[in-house]
């Protein structure tokens, strides 16, 4: 991408236990990056309160204060009372918008007339059900991660036929560099491991700040356990799709915090985008950093491991 | 939707939804017991999109005779989500079930039951497990927008969880009762088109056989999908069929089942508190088993389902239930599932 772009940068939720301190050092940092967009919250597993959702919330109002586009985003499996309590102040925080990943969330937005963003773990898989999420009140969303590029490209273009009448165009931002969010359990992975009940897992998340790698008894690098979730081994890299994503009419991608080197990703995708630096170049400066293989499999609509090819990256 | 349908009332005894995955299965699970039965069409509109599975219009037709001549129900899953601009063969599907006068279809994506609600607005539905419904909240939405009737609850409540949503909803719950067990939330894995372009979602498969691949070394027998090793058999172990989350695994040195070990739901002991609590119907699962096995696990279900009713707490598991739902059992080996807490 030679030209400036007009694609926008997120910053998505923290999917890994991180302790009180780190989130809000990283949040005091994310601040100062170049985003315009900042996602916080726990998306993951109920038992994570290291930063309570009172605290989400003012975090929330107070990055807002720096004068970016704030989502709280609300957990992804929501089985009790106690989900829902959370997820009901969350809804109810009076400022910002939130981010449904969970039709139990849209309902609760819907309610309370919060516009949303709709995640990806809503399930959006066609132009219907797109249609339908902003007649809701999603303003934004995130196709799952398993949606290729053809299929998002045909969404977005049959879309307008099936908007709501007078009603602004959905925002389309999608899931561009990280470990991807691929699987939710009730069971928990981590507590497996160490052989501990969910219920008494003695946090031991904490000390996997990016994860647990899985690798197949020949030690290939395959999916990384991370509580109730299990996330892919390889780490998503849409760098070399930029221009098509933009092309298409996708206004924003999202970067998916890692434990070390979020800020040298964020810049990276903003000097490509500014038209600064070419994207193999900044493809090249990136992959000693990530936290995975480099893959955009789903993307080309072949299985999401593939590993980013290097004419794509030459190519872009 | 400005007037909700009325609640259909809870049966005191849960439905027997049993799997037909052809018209001998459906056959099998009317002559053993079922209540309903549900099937598929032979397409990708259903999670259980297998080479030689599932029904056409003829054989379809026959099995509703044979369903009705019986007194009994059937329903039609078409609970993949529908892909991209064009979801006319998801929709056409929706108007074959109501054409052909199934009693319910059982769909997963909102755009689909939205279709299905307005075209045919006399059509039961029915929520599939692979909508991810998880709490009472997502399961009134459901029935705000669609007028959703029954909601099929993922494999990851504990039994006070499915309590709670039935407490707080008018739409009547269905659960898993027996079958191969998913420890992933269904609807929210991804872990099939991951590792070989083609999930539950997008495909109505998981782990699909096209992929699989049998390695027999001097020592060990390799199972592989799309070329991942999933698992390494000894010579002297069984070996099963290589579903990726059920593969063993290397964490951090050790080697061991890491996501979940091959075992099969089944929650026959727990039937009457079950019952107490108001569950509408109870499902097994398995359209990809031979219809023997449809006969096996409807008879033992029923004959269970029939003494826990009215017996409450005197009501004893009969070892032979257990015995006969073992011998199916996809490892061997049975769970509770999270409806018990302990295994969490």
């Amino acid at each position: 991408m030679s030209s400036k772009s007009t694609l926008q940068l997120a910053l998505g939720p923290v999917l890994f236990f991180w302790s009180r301190d780190e989130i809000l050092r990283f949040y005091a940092e994310a601040a100062q990056w170049p985003l315009d967009t900042v996602y916080l919250g726990e998306v993951v597993c109920a038992r994570r309160q290291q930063v309570r959702t009172q605290e989400w919330i003012s975090l929330a109002h107070d990055l807002a204060d720096s004068g970016k586009e704030v989502v709280l985003s609300c957990q992804a499996l929501l089985e009790s009372e106690t989900d829902l309590r959370r997820l009901r102040r969350l809804v109810e925080n009076g400022r910002v918008h939130v981010e449904a990943n969970d039709l139990g969330a849209a309902r609760l937005a819907r309610q309370q007339g919060l516009p949303f963003v709709a995640g990806p773990h809503l399930n959006i898989y066609n132009a219907d059900t797109l249609a339908l999420v902003q007649r809701l009140g999603a303003y934004r969303w995130v196709p799952p991660l398993e949606m290729d590029g053809t299929t998002l490209a045909a969404i977005l273009h049959a879309l307008p036929s099936r908007q709501p009448a007078g009603a602004a165009p959905i925002q389309t931002e999608v899931f561009a560099w990280g470990l991807m969010p691929l699987a939710f359990s009730a069971r928990c992975f981590t507590a497996r491991h160490y052989n501990l009940n969910k219920d008494d897992c003695q946090f031991r998340c904490l000390e996997h700040p990016d994860g647990m790698r899985l690798a197949t008894r020949e030690g290939q690098e395959f999916l990384t356990i991370n509580g109730i979730q299990t996330l892919s081994g390889g780490c998503a890299d849409l760098l070399p799709h930029l221009a098509a994503l933009s092309a298409m009419g996708v206004q924003a991608v999202r970067i998916s915090p890692q434990w070390q080197h979020t800020e040298q990703v964020v810049q990276a995708f903003a000097d490509v985008l500014d038209g600064r630096v070419a994207a193999t170049v900044a493809g090249e400066r990136l992959a000693p950093l990530a936290p995975g293989p480099l893959v955009d499999g789903y993307w080309r609509g072949v299985a999401g491991m593939q590993a980013v090819e290097e004419e794509d990256h030459a190519h872009a | 939707m400005s007037e909700l349908p009325t609640p259909t009332p809870v049966p005191a005894l849960p439905e027997l939804v049993c799997p037909a995955g052809s018209l001998p299965a459906l056959k099998a699970a009317i002559d053993h017991g079922a209540d309903a039965v549900y099937i598929g069409l032979k397409n990708e509109t259903n999670a259980r999109n297998f080479a030689g599975l599932n029904f056409d219009a003829t054989s379809a037709r026959e099995g509703l005779r044979y369903a009705q001549q019986h007194g009994r129900r059937v329903f039609m899953a078409i609970n993949t989500y529908a892909q991209g601009a064009d979801i006319g063969r998801w929709q056409r599907a929706v108007d074959e079930a109501a054409d052909l006068g199934v009693d319910a279809v059982i769909l997963a994506d909102p755009g689909l039951l939205d279709y299905a609600a307005r075209r045919h607005p006399a059509l039961r539905l029915h929520l599939s497990v692979q909508g991810s419904a998880t709490n009472y909240e997502a399961v009134n939405l459901a029935h705000e927008l669609f007028g959703v009737q029954r909601a099929v609850l993922p494999r990851v409540l504990t039994l006070d969880q499915v309590r709670h949503v039935i407490e707080h909803t008018p739409v009547q719950i269905e659960v898993f009762g027996f079958g191969s067990l998913c420890v992933m939330v269904e609807g929210r894995c991804l872990l099939s088109s991951y590792a070989t372009g083609e999930s539950p979602n997008t495909h109505g498969v998981c782990s699909p056989a096209k992929y699989v691949r049998w390695e027999q070394r001097p020592q060990a027998l390799d199972a592989r999908l799309n070329g991942i090793l999933i698992d390494r058999y000894a010579a002297s172990e069984p070996a099963g069929y290589p579903t990726l989350c059920k593969g063993r695994f290397e964490v951090q040195d050790e080697t061991y089942y890491a996501l979940e070990e091959p075992t099969s739901l089944n929650v026959v002991a727990m039937l009457p508190q079950v019952i107490a609590m108001g569950v509408a119907a109870i499902k097994v699962e398995g359209r990809q088993r031979s219809p023997a096995y449809v006969a096996q696990v409807t008879q033992v279900l029923r004959e269970a389902l029939d003494a826990a009713a009215g017996m409450g707490t005197r009501f004893q598991v009969k070892p032979a239930w257990q015995q006969a739902l073992g011998k199916v059992a996809e490892g061997q080996q049975q769970t509770l599932g999270a409806y018990s807490r302990p295994w969490r």
